[in-house]
Parts: structure tokens; sequence; C-alpha cells
């Protein structure tokens, strides 16, 4: 990357990320403007694919809201994210998730998870 | 006032503005420019200033460019040299330097360059022609078709699209926003895309067709 343009993105990226990846269940913390007012929202699913790099890097999330699937792109740097909460760790082989459009029901959600206790123990 | 630089496209990348929307940005390293050349009603017949950009060796320099330099007071002769035609005489003098600081952040520019070169290239890139179905027996995939009419009028109208060079023209960005100005490295963010490659020359001036109302 030029320098140049390293030095101007520098600074919008977040510097306390959590470590999430792809697989993991996570709740996203959104900024959400009403007229003036500000208040959060909160998108909780699982990550399924995460892309790009610097100040293009995005995340998709994706959960079942009343049957139906549904997915949000965002930039892992934006400042409409207040947080990142990650919920549960997986543990998969792929880069990207997107089988999961193809399940239905209990299937639809259901990514291999890492038991955090069984990590810390070994 | 010269609201005129020479500069050179670095690249494209994005900035969150103020709204915290992503806007897509090019990243332009503009002057300074020194006023290499005052010419007036008197002298030329016609008021303009040469701003020259960026510096080359001077084992590359010619003995003119160098003692054209000279003249404005600079040790090293400018790579690149660029006419501004100005309405009234100026109050620029020679050696002068235009920064970027001659911009506001939030003004429109128009932002002039080189574009890619596409090489030679058929009506379907060149013009986007339709062509043909690419298969069922088509034998009419990507070719130009028919170029007019009979007798009447006998003759292929001008601007028909026929194949040829594309690209490696002069091109105007008209109404590009700067969205930030970093005033201690000489750089311009423009929203939007700009001509060229990154690293070739471009011109970037004062919107023509006006500012925003609200800025």
């Amino acid at each position: 990357m030029n320098p140049i343009i390293k030095e101007i993105t520098a600074p919008q990226l977040k510097k306390d990320l959590p470590p999430f990846k792809v697989g993991d269940g996570v709740r996203v913390h959104t900024k959400v403007r009403e007229g003036d007012k500000e208040r959060i929202q909160i998108f909780t699913g699982v990550v399924i694919a995460r892309k790009g790099h610097g100040i293009h890097e995005t995340f998709t999330v994706r959960r079942i809201s009343y049957g139906e699937g549904v997915e949000r792109v965002f930039p892992v740097n934006s400042p409409n994210i207040d947080k990142i909460e990650i919920e549960r760790e997986s543990e998969n082989m792929r880069a990207r998730l997107y089988y999961l459009r193809d399940r239905q029901g209990k299937a639809a959600m259901a990514v291999k998870e890492r038991r955090v206790e069984e990590a810390a123990k070994s | 006032m010269i609201s005129t630089l020479i500069g050179k496209k670095i690249g494209m990348t994005q900035v969150y503005d103020a709204q915290n929307v992503l806007v897509p940005v090019t990243v332009v390293e503009a002057g300074p420019c020194a006023v290499v050349q005052v010419k007036t009603v008197e002298t030329d017949g016609y008021n303009a200033v040469q701003l020259g950009f960026s510096q080359q060796k001077t084992k590359n320099a010619s003995k003119a460019e160098l003692a054209h330099a000279k003249k404005a007071g600079l040790d090293l002769a400018p790579r690149v040299l660029s006419e501004v035609r100005l309405a009234d005489k100026s109050d620029a003098k020679l050696g002068d330097v235009v920064t970027v600081e001659a911009f506001k952040e939030g003004q429109f520019v128009d932002v002039t360059g080189v574009t890619k070169g596409k090489g030679f290239q058929g009506v379907v890139r060149r013009f986007r022609v339709a062509g043909g179905p690419a298969s069922h027996g088509s034998m009419f995939h990507r070719r130009i078709g028919s170029v007019g009419m009979r007798q009447t009028p006998g003759r292929v109208w001008k601007n028909q699209a026929m194949p040829g060079h594309m690209g490696q023209v002069q091109r105007t960005m008209q109404n590009l926003r700067i969205v930030k100005i970093i005033a201690d490295k000489n750089i311009l963010l423009v929203k939007g895309a700009i001509p060229g490659a990154n690293g070739d020359d471009v011109i970037v001036r004062t919107a023509i067709k006006g500012q925003p109302k609200s800025a």
C-alpha cells in the first residue's frame, strides 16, 4: 500500500478491536440516529465472512429473525459500531460459512462450538 | 488569487466523514507550485501565469529549462509546467508559491488528467455497442454491424462507432468535493475517482460551474 494512503487511513482504524473470527457468535452494538437522538441497537448472529483489509475490511453477520434469514454487512472500523461482543467462539475449517444459507431450522445456526472452559484447560 | 494547482494522483481509499459516512476519496499530492512566468496583456496579449510542479535533476534538465527556472529564483527546474489563464491582471510575482491552502474543505474542484490507455478496442468496449448473441447458432458476436443506409445518404455519418484506439485522452472530472486537506503534506482528498493511473500528473482547479450553496 502507498505509505501516504496508509498514513491517512491509519488513524481511522480501531485499535481496541476484539479478535473475533468467522463462525463466532457476536453481538454487534450499532449506533442508530433518530432525529438528534442516538441510541444503541444490537444485532446478534453468526459471523459468516470477513473480507478485505485495512479501512475496507467488512464482516457479515447472519441471524434467523422470525424464521427469515437476515444478513448484515458491517465495516469493521465503522465509528457507528459501538462495540462487538463475542458470545461464543467457534472451531471451523472454512473462511466463509455460506453453506449456512442453505440450511433450515435448528441446523441453520449450528456452528461447531469451542467450549471456552475446555480451551482454557488444555 | 490563483486557485489552480498541478498535482500527482496517489491513489484511492476511503475515509469516514463527520456524519460517520464512509466516503470514497482519491488522494492527490497537489503543489506546492511556484510561479515560473507571469504573462500580461502588454507582453503576451493575455493574462496568465505559468506554474511549475515537482523537480527534475539538474543533469536531466535542458539549459533552457534551467535558465527559465532561474529567472523565477528556483535552483532546480520544475518537472511539469502548466499555464493558468487569469481574467484580470494578477499581483502574482515570479517565485510566488501556490499551495493547497488555495482551496477550502468542502468546496468543489475540477480535476483534469489523462485517462488510462486501453489500446485498440472494438465497438462493444469502446462505444458500448450491444453486440450479438453469444450462441444459438449466431455468427454475429462482437462485430460492428451496419454503419449506415443506402444511396441516401450514401456515406457514413459522423461519430459512427467504430473500432480504434481507446483511452489516453485528456478528460476533466467536474464538481468533485474536497473532503479533506492535509496542508503540511500538500495532500487533497477529493471525493470520487479522477482520470489517470496512480502517479500520473493531474491539474486541480476551482470548479467552473460554481460552488455548493451550503459551503
